[in-house]
């Protein structure tokens, strides 16, 4: 079956450390993470990720009162998406758009707030907002993006875990080769440090990071890891047939080269080598290469001691000795973990190094855990390299949902 | 509570639920649904933020005696004072 060439051809973000794609790289390339401590209900000054983008830039006060912070982030970056694209809603066919949005969860931001909200009135259930349905249901961030554009196609959120970034691209290429849309709007999204039970779930588990310094937290692959830094934020693509892309005239930043998915079936929370191994691998054959083509690995890795290790052992059997081109790195590092939204802001500070053939680096590692030793981890400061033509994007989920995405420069 | 102080307190109410609205020139024998942009679900603000604020309640069987900022004096004026003199 002869599938069609899907590419990207605009990205809208906000992440911690940068409110579009040029301020995100510029500083993951100059070593700058914005980590910060923030009141979390019942539980005091806490590490997170918090983003500065503004809001009222494409809502009204209204929708940002009615709507989610899930719903806001998603609006910010499908319209920076599609001004990066070179559109405006109203040249989208609208019944022709579709919105995938990844997810880790939703509803326990706007849940918890009315829980806190009837304690003031004695859990009287009468105080409980008639908004809670609208902004609980699952499809919240893509219905508000739908709503905020005006589009009526097919608009909804992909719920995988940490892995839903990912997901989100690889459902749109789907529904791109199927013929159901003509364009997509794709990615993730997180508004999980609005949420206390987050962080507490993390903390029963012995996975929240703690550092006297907020910018040193996050730290996947250094021997005094202590855990998860949470953040907020989203990346949202455009993505189109190559066709489409061709006659619009429109910027290629890359385009999708293969993809998988899997399931560890093995346990709740802790992750599978074995399974994230056999993903990898078998992305990287869909995608008609060998391990040695693949020039940046962009890690999952949250910083946890025994998942860092993990999926370090799972690179190290797929990728062995024998690939001198590969550099890997890890963006959480800067950013912390942006959940639902990591794998797709993860991919986006990776993407300009097709043009500027610069590897960002992992920070905060002092003291190189051995057990990480990859051949080719960028540690510290950023590499140059020859060429870059392939970036293979890792993330992975609880109830052990692994996926990988490889996106390829872009080759008329 | 006279009804301008009431009727002050259900616009102090929209002022919240409609940021985006300019609420100086709305008429107060007129349909507030005609004035502006209010649906199904900012209507049922109005009573919310009437019950936690206030301590007010407003039946089902009654919504529409919230239609203009008149009828809200004259309907929630006694209930207002009702209250106050409970208290």
């Amino acid at each position: 079956m002869s599938l069609s060439r899907i590419v990207i051809t605009g990205v809208g973000l906000t992440a911690p450390n940068g409110n579009s794609l040029a301020e995100f790289r510029g500083n993951l390339l100059a070593g700058v993470a914005k980590i910060s401590r923030i009141d979390v209900r019942y539980m005091g000054q806490l590490l997170a990720g918090v983003c500065t983008y503004d809001p009222l830039r494409y809502q009204k006060k209204k929708e940002l009162r009615v709507g989610t912070r899930a719903g806001s982030i998603g609006i910010y970056c499908a319209r920076e998406a599609l001004a990066d694209a070179g559109l405006t809603a109203d040249q989208l066919a609208r019944d022709r758009t579709g919105i995938f949005v990844g997810i880790t969860e939703h509803g326990n931001v706007e849940t918890e707030n009315e829980i806190y909200a009837i304690s003031k009135f004695g859990y009287d259930t009468k105080f409980w907002s008639h908004y809670h349905n609208p902004r609980t249901v699952a499809n919240n961030p893509a219905g508000e993006i739908s709503l905020n554009l005006g589009t009526t196609g097919p608009a909804y959120t992909i719920g995988a875990a940490c892995a839903a970034g990912n997901l989100g691209l690889i459902h749109a290429t789907q529904m791109l080769r199927l013929g159901e849309v003509d364009f997509a709007l794709c990615g993730g999204v997180s508004e999980s440090i609005h949420t206390f039970g987050i962080y507490a779930g993390f903390k029963s588990q012995n996975a929240l990071a703690h550092h006297e310094d907020p910018n040193r937290a996050s730290r996947p692959f250094d021997k005094a890891r202590n855990g998860i830094v949470i953040s907020e934020g989203g990346a949202l693509y455009t993505l189109e047939r190559l066709e489409s892309a061709i006659q619009r005239g429109a910027k290629i930043y890359a385009e999708i080269a293969g993809y998988c998915v899997n399931s560890d079936a093995s346990d709740y929370v802790l992750p599978n080598p074995g399974r994230q191994a056999e993903c990898v691998r078998t992305a990287v054959a869909r995608a008609g290469m060998q391990p040695r083509d693949i020039h940046i690995i962009n890690t999952h890795a949250t910083a946890t001691p025994m998942g860092d290790i993990q999926e370090c052992e799972a690179i190290r059997s797929v990728f062995g000795e024998g690939c001198p081109d590969t550099s890997i790195n890890n963006t959480k590092s800067f950013i912390g973990h942006a959940m639902g939204a990591a794998g797709a802001l993860e991919l986006a500070g990776n993407l300009p190094s097709f043009t500027d053939r610069v590897v960002h680096p992992t920070i905060n590692v002092d003291d190189l855990d051995p057990l990480c030793a990859l051949p080719g981890l960028i540690l510290n400061r950023p590499k140059s390299v020859d060429r870059v033509d392939t970036i293979l994007n890792n993330s992975f989920g609880m109830l052990g949902i692994n996926s990988t995405l490889i996106v390829k420069r872009f080759v008329s | 509570m006279t009804k301008d102080e009431v009727k002050q307190v259900v616009l102090d109410i929209i002022a919240d639920i409609a940021p985006d609205e300019d609420l100086s020139n709305l008429k107060p024998d007129v349909r507030l649904r005609d004035q502006m942009q209010l649906d199904s679900m900012d209507f049922l603000d109005i009573v919310m933020e009437l019950r936690k604020r206030h301590g007010i309640e407003v039946p089902e069987a009654d919504y529409l005696q919230l239609a203009t900022l008149d009828s809200c004096g004259e309907y929630l004026t006694p209930k207002f004072n009702a209250l106050a003199s409970k208290g």
